[in-house]
């Protein structure tokens, strides 16, 4: 398939430019963006290996919510660009530290394979014949993973309503809307005809 | 199916198509034109039922009957001068449009018009069009915040949320109908509801989410009674307030191609796509496509006269009926539609 060859080499290459950018622009707005073409371009290599229902769940979950987020408090915040460029040079030993280790275990994985063909059955189960990509992922999920894939939504509650302890707070002496009582007002006790007698006034 | 039907299949949308890229190609810009023409008489039909409500005559200058209204907007739109404000960020402001109108006009590649009438029928088509409906505000918070302004970077904010908030409850309506129908795929969630106006998904135990999802609609497609992000009495347009020219027709426009989007997403999920109400001869005549330009108007009356008849949301408001309202109904109703799919032995 030439046509999926050049399509994964334009696609990883727009993925590995546009992550490139989001650490070298010099605008935290920009580089929020090239996140997204990363994201993007990420659900697109998705699609190619035939996993669409991962691709669509990656733009809807990280570009749709994540992403705007990120952008929201990136818009929202107020910052110095030649301050923030300063400490850069520090962070570099870090930053190249975690990349070797990363790139160290990306290069076992991949040659675990190539050194030992049994090895790969374990990583992989092939779509059943006549299933979708969704279906053969929902029976594997919600079957051998079932208490896994509960303990996630778990974990995911528990910082849910972790992050709204943190965050709810009631203030005293702060108007508030109160749909309640808005609703249920009455014209008997919202509106009054009073006699006005002329040039007097109420 | 009449052999009618059959032969118009053929002729108009024959599958050797596929193989032929430029084939595919000219088809694709053919339903862009038809797609737009449409849209720039919805929008003048926007406009009439909004002046017939509040009595007046609304565009009838242009043309006859104002039906030419459109097309002279548009090249009054294109004629004029773009203004980029100064302390714009020049690539992100004129980005900004374009993501709209390429987004919004993307999403249409999976939408079955007619039976095969569609150029990707792809496993998962009704959680892309959730995926590209979703990336819709990225459009709305660059222009707002490229646009280096007090108001369009209010509005952007405000749609940002909003747009976050509603999809949520989307994804559950959604997720009720494919529990129905048994399928992610557009075409096969719409051959589940044949048979007649008595199979369709409104006239089910799915009547309370096609509610919930045409005000969800409303509210993602920044439609009034929602349509805070460009509220004009308090930010003037709201994110397109620094936009003239080309650059606002495009968002007007991709605004428009989401809204007729939001329509046909109610049209295949609840009124049956292409299939005619009743299944007897008169009405097995009109080829299917028809059938779903006709559902989709339906649906835009209703949307124009939601816009013309119910005041504006206050903020407030919006959040609360979203979050505290649709969020518990929409997922209730997936527990709901779950348990009586399984007890009743209905499951696809």
């Amino acid at each position: 398939m030439l046509l999926a060859t050049i399509a994964f080499y334009l696609f990883s290459g727009v993925l590995i430019a546009a992550a490139l950018m989001v650490v070298s622009a010099r605008n935290p707005v920009h580089s929020v963006l090239f996140l997204i073409l990363a994201f993007f371009n990420a659900a697109a290599l998705f699609v190619l290996l035939g996993a669409e229902f991962l691709a669509m769940v990656l733009v809807v979950v990280y570009v749709g919510a994540v992403a705007v987020l990120f952008l929201f408090v990136v818009m929202m915040l107020d910052i110095d660009f030649v301050e923030l460029r300063q400490g850069f040079l520090n962070y570099v030993p870090v930053g190249l530290t975690i990349g070797l280790v990363l790139l160290a275990e990306l290069v076992i994985l991949g040659s675990a394979w190539a050194v030992a063909p049994a090895a790969s059955a374990g990583y992989a189960h092939p779509t059943p014949e006549g299933v979708t990509n969704t279906e053969a992922l929902g029976r594997i999920l919600y079957t051998n993973y079932v208490h896994v894939f509960q303990g996630a939504g778990m974990v995911l509650l528990v910082a849910m309503i972790g992050a709204i302890v943190l965050t709810l707070r009631h203030r005293e002496g702060v108007k508030r809307q109160n749909v309640r009582t808005q609703v249920g007002r009455r014209r008997a006790e919202a509106v009054e005809l009073p006699k006005v007698r002329p040039g007097e006034g109420l | 199916m009449t052999a009618i039907n059959e032969w118009l299949l053929d002729f108009y949308w024959p599958n050797a198509w596929w193989l032929d890229p430029l084939g595919l190609i000219l088809l694709m810009l053919l339903f862009i034109v038809v797609l737009l023409v449409m849209i720039a008489f919805i929008l003048l039909f926007d406009r009439k039922v909004w002046a017939a409500v509040q009595m007046r005559r609304g565009p009838n200058v242009v043309g006859p009957y104002g039906l030419l209204q459109s097309f002279a907007d548009f090249f009054k739109f294109v004629l004029k001068e773009v203004v980029i404000p100064a302390g714009a960020n020049k690539g992100v402001f004129l980005l900004a449009p374009l993501i709209s109108t390429t987004l919004a006009l993307g999403a249409w590649v999976v939408i079955p018009v007619d039976q095969h009438w569609v150029f990707s029928d792809i496993n998962v088509g009704i959680l892309y069009i959730f995926a590209i409906s979703s990336l819709g505000v990225y459009g709305i918070i660059m222009g707002g915040w490229a646009s280096n302004s007090k108001y369009p970077f209010l509005g952007s904010l405000r749609s940002a949320a909003q747009m976050v908030s509603y999809e949520v409850s989307i994804g559950f309506v959604i997720i009720t109908v494919l529990l129905t129908a048994g399928s992610l795929n557009l075409s096969k969630i719409v051959m589940a509801q044949e048979g007649g106006i008595q199979n369709w998904y409104l006239f089910s135990h799915l009547l309370p989410m096609a509610v919930v999802f045409f005000i969800s609609a409303l509210a993602e497609t920044n439609r009034p009674p929602f349509d805070l992000p460009e509220a004009e009495s308090e930010l003037v347009a709201g994110f397109m307030v620094e936009y003239s020219s080309t650059p606002y027709l495009l968002f007007m426009l991709s605004e428009y191609v989401a809204i007729v989007l939001m329509c046909a997403m109610m049209t295949i999920l609840f009124l049956g796509g292409w299939h005619p109400p009743i299944e007897v001869a008169p009405f097995t005549w009109v080829p299917g496509v028809v059938w779903f330009i006709i559902k989709i108007w339906v649906i835009f009356f209703l949307f124009a006269m939601a816009k013309a008849i119910v005041p504006r949301y206050r903020y407030d408001q919006l959040m609360r009926i979203g979050w505290k309202f649709f969020l518990p109904l929409s997922l209730f109703w997936v527990v709901l539609t779950a348990g009586y799919l399984l007890a009743f032995d209905k499951l696809p």
